[in-house]
């Protein structure tokens, strides 16, 4: 029997077995040998079935994919690899949802562990890949450390999976495919033809590199882009922002889309010697003065009394959202957008921190704060950032600057990290923890001595005073992942201190000890994670990687 | 092509007159206790299932003919439905759906006769499964009367592809075969679950035999079995095979002190020797889905819409079963392989290649992929 009358006397088979051998009789050769038709069918199958399986050829190779990039990071270590395999498994299994218990929240210790891992320089081993990708494609906030750790291999294999796509158009910078962004050519090419998040993602590599390349990039194409596009692309000059970028900017002041306007004025604002400064400091100027008539100076305020077509030019807005006066709209856009250094000259010389103490007159004050607190954030400057949150200890009502603390949280990003631990160490101190969350937000992790000791104090505090543990589970959440390990100690105390259920007045002593078990027991990990990434390798010669069963 | 003459020889055994029916098939179906056959009865320990349950080699042999005659009942019973199927044409049971093949399992529980009744439920999952479906329902109804011929004239068969048989139905064949001592490599472990038992399949590889053998272990009413060994160690024990089913099942004794490391995954072939073995157990069992093989130096490659496991060198490739399609081991296969050359363990059927366990050019660690 040669294959292809197989083949076909098969092909006969199947028509019949599938209309039933009733309206359509097996093959002659089939049914020569007797018996029933269908008993018949089912014998020559039975024989061409196990015929066919056991001659199967191996089926012609496609096309082999380019093997990933060498990949020179040495390999995480053995400790470290079973403490990400149960990070990645946690992530899972915690996602079930209920009340926290005593045990740690695993996923929540991945951003750090991430982080100490990029840090230390280790790459991960294949097999976790995939669960990697996952954690990443289900929180945006991991992509850039997950990509960054994953490497060459990550993002090789991120191609074959459509769920992982996201990998290879990531916004942020290290171990996006993106091309070399010194190879003019490539850069071009995909500026001309990529996707909108590519191209994002281009120009921010370009600019970080070479502020100018990335501009000239970006003036080239500029006329033809969409006007949301433009919006997306301008924004990503805030990178490497400098003087050399005002006459650009200066352009796009006359852009057709408000929201480019608006953006293109905002960031000329934080170039103090553009003339868009410039224009905006002497509009601020004629609005504010010195006033000796009093028993002290003080601050006297005149608004704008229009928004003048140059002014919107300058990214005025000239309509105030809702529920605003027209004229301290414009006085606060006019005076956020004016250089800080405009002010100790038209002040009589006086540093910012006098500027600030100097009394407002016509109830102008909070309005002219306000402004100036965003122009520090948008200027970066530090000494007008320490003037406006004035003392860290007495009731932000009283003091100066802003008693929003959004806005604070906002300045403290402008000083120095030791210096933003201790003011906001100093605010929990003088007014516990109920408002910290935001300013807590902002700090270095891992907290600083004196501000995880402020920390854990407050905690202490609320505890002894009748606080209920569940209204400082953003805090102590925070505190699970930003606290020093070493701290794990004082912890300790707390825990036993609330072993029986007398020990808070509200009665929720047993939530607390949980609540601060909870918080020893991941702090413990943490530092044995941190152990595990940073501690030298065992020497390898020593022990030839004997695994315990 | 030698399979063909182990079918030609179970045709010519079958097709006889079958007893008549015994009295008890046309009552309604019920839940059995595990049986002889059963898993969990095998599992309590060595020789437990063995020796039976009461007093006297008669009182056994005697069990053992009214369990023999029930399951040529519903063998019988079964014929008879497969040709009434053919008769009526496959298309008929697409439209007819689940409900006949849920009751016509259910009478083979009944008859005693697990390995029908598992048959039974594989061929009404597939009626109306993707492209193709009227094909392989062809070809697992056809296995499944040749199945069913072989039991009817099991007496007449030479014996190792008797015990095969018996295996095959459901009978479960003593671990009678002569013991094998090695270091055994573990080389994966999976469980599957039916709803009621889960089923443990541990494959071992002996590093001196060359001999792959599969190790079942059952965990009923929820419980895990009570078999577990580390995949990528090695024990040293002694392992007697069952007999029948191409000789691949086996019991593992008790090993000798801790299971070590190994120095090196399993020797391996080409993709073409992959088929070669399957095609050459298809002589023991024609009923085999799939062989255990170690593939060397291959690269998962993906094409079309599925993967398949090619020869680092060379032209030839197998694909990569449907099944394991879906599974996460496919990515850690390829994360593991990133383009270049592994070695890989899996089940080596007509379907493809289900890839279980997978080692790294870089080391002999091995990455379990199930």
């Amino acid at each position: 029997m040669t294959r292809s009358t197989s083949v076909s006397l098969w092909e006969e088979l199947v028509t019949s077995a599938l209309l039933g051998t009733d309206r359509r009789t097996p093959p002659r050769a089939v049914m020569a040998q007797g018996g029933e038709a269908p008993v018949a069918l089912l014998d020559a199958a039975a024989l061409h079935t196990v015929r066919r399986r056991a001659g199967l050829l191996p089926a012609p190779a496609a096309a082999r994919p380019e093997p990933a990039a060498r990949d020179d990071r040495p390999l995480l270590p053995e400790a470290a690899c079973d403490r990400l395999a149960q990070l990645l498994a946690g992530r899972s299994a915690s996602s079930a949802g209920g009340r926290r218990s005593a045990a740690p929240d695993l996923t929540e210790l991945l951003p750090q562990w991430l982080a100490t891992a990029n840090e230390q320089g280790y790459r991960p081993p294949p097999p976790l890949l995939p669960a990697l990708l996952d954690a990443a494609r289900a929180r945006t906030d991991l992509r850039p450390r997950v990509l960054a750790f994953a490497g060459a291999r990550g993002l090789w294999l991120a191609r074959f999976n459509p769920e992982w796509r996201f990998a290879l158009r990531s916004a942020s910078g290290q171990g996006v495919p993106l091309p070399e962004t010194t190879d003019a050519e490539a850069v071009r090419r995909l500026w001309e033809e990529g996707l909108f998040a590519e191209r994002v993602a281009l120009l921010t590599a370009v600019r970080e590199r070479d502020p100018g390349d990335g501009l000239a990039l970006l003036s080239g194409s500029w006329a033809t882009e969409r006007a949301e596009d433009r919006l997306m692309f301008l924004d990503s000059l805030r990178t490497g922002l400098s003087d050399a970028d005002e006459p650009f900017l200066e352009r796009a002041l006359a852009d057709r889309s408000r929201n480019v306007r608006a953006t293109a004025a905002e960031l000329l604002s934080a170039l103090p010697d553009s003339a868009l400064a410039g224009r905006m400091a002497a509009r601020a100027s004629s609005c504010l003065g010195m006033d000796h008539s009093g028993e002290r100076p003080a601050i006297a305020v005149e608004a704008p009394h229009e928004c003048d077509t140059a002014m919107q030019r300058d990214g005025v807005p000239p309509t105030p959202p809702t529920g605003r006066g027209n004229r301290s709209w414009w006085l606060g856009q006019l005076v956020a957008a004016a250089p800080l250094s405009t002010w100790p000259g038209r002040f009589g010389g006086r540093t910012a921190r006098e500027i600030v103490a100097l009394p407002v007159m016509d109830g102008w004050r909070e309005e002219l704060h306000a402004a100036w607190c965003r122009a520090a954030v948008r200027q970066r400057d530090a000494e007008w950032s320490r003037a406006l949150l004035g003392a860290p200890g007495i009731p932000s009502e009283a003091g100066p600057g802003t008693s929003s603390l959004a806005e604070r949280a906002k300045l403290l990003t402008t000083v120095p990290e030791r210096e933003r631990a201790d003011w906001v160490a100093e605010f929990i101190a003088a007014h516990g923890l109920s408002e910290a969350f935001q300013l807590l937000g902002v700090c270095a992790v891992p907290w600083s001595g004196p501000l995880g000791g402020a920390v854990v104090d407050a905690l202490g505090t609320a505890r002894d005073t009748g606080g209920y543990p569940w209204s400082f589970s953003g805090v102590m959440g925070l505190a699970e992942r930003c606290l020093d390990p070493s701290e794990a100690g004082r912890l300790t105390l707390l825990t036993g201190a609330a072993d029986g259920t007398g020990s808070s007045p509200s009665g929720a002593g047993g939530y607390w000890s949980e609540a601060f078990q909870r918080l020893a027991s991941t702090l413990r990990l943490r530092a044995a994670m941190h152990r595990e990434l940073t501690s030298p390798p065992p020497d390898k010669a020593a022990d030839p990687g004997v695994r315990g069963p | 092509m030698v399979a063909p003459n182990v079918v030609g020889m179970l045709r010519s055994s079958g097709g006889q007159p079958p007893e008549p029916a015994v009295p008890g098939a046309g009552r309604p179906s019920e839940p059995l206790p595990p049986t002889a056959s059963d898993p969990a009865s095998r599992d309590a320990g060595p020789g437990a299932g063995r020796a039976g349950r009461s007093a006297g080699p008669e009182a056994a042999a005697r069990r053992a003919e009214r369990r023999a005659g029930r399951i040529t009942a519903g063998a019988t019973e079964l014929e008879r439905r497969l040709s009434d199927l053919l008769r009526g044409g496959l298309a008929e049971a697409e439209r007819s759906g689940h409900g006949l093949w849920e009751e016509t399992a259910a009478r083979m529980v009944d008859a005693q006769a697990p390995g029908l009744a598992a048959r039974v439920r594989e061929l009404g999952a597939l009626p109306g499964s993707g492209p193709g479906w009227p094909v392989r329902l062809l070809e697992e109804c056809a296995l499944t009367h040749l199945l069913d011929a072989a039991w009817l004239g099991v007496d007449r068969l030479p014996e190792p592809l008797a015990a095969t048989v018996r295996a095959r139905v459901g009978l479960t064949a003593p671990a009678a075969g002569r013991p094998v001592h090695d270091h055994w490599l573990v080389l994966a472990q999976c469980d599957s679950s039916d709803g009621k038992i889960i089923t443990r399949r541990i494959w071992v590889y002996g590093r001196e035999s060359g001999r792959v053998a599969l190790l079942l272990s059952f965990g009923a009413g929820g419980g895990s079995p009570r078999l577990a060994l580390p995949v990528g160690m090695a024990v040293e024990a002694w392992l007697t095979p069952h007999l029948g089913g191409g000789g691949l099942r086996a019991e593992l004794g008790e090993p000798v002190g801790p299971p070590v490391p190994i120095d090196a995954p399993p020797r391996g072939g080409p993709v073409s020797a992959a088929l070669d073995a399957y095609g050459h157990a298809l002589r023991a069992d024609p009923w085999l889905d799939a062989w255990p093989v170690t593939l060397a130096e291959v690269i998962p490659v993906p094409y079309g819409g599925g993967w398949q496991l090619a020869d680092a060198h060379g032209g030839d490739a197998l694909p990569i079963a449907p099944a394991a399609l879906s599974r996460p081991g496919l990515w850690r296969l390829a994360a593991l392989s990133g383009g270049g050359p592994v070695t890989v363990f899996g089940e080596c059927g007509h379907r493809g290649v289900t890839p279980l366990t997978a080692w790294s050019a870089d080391g002999p660690e091995a990455v379990p992929l199930v």
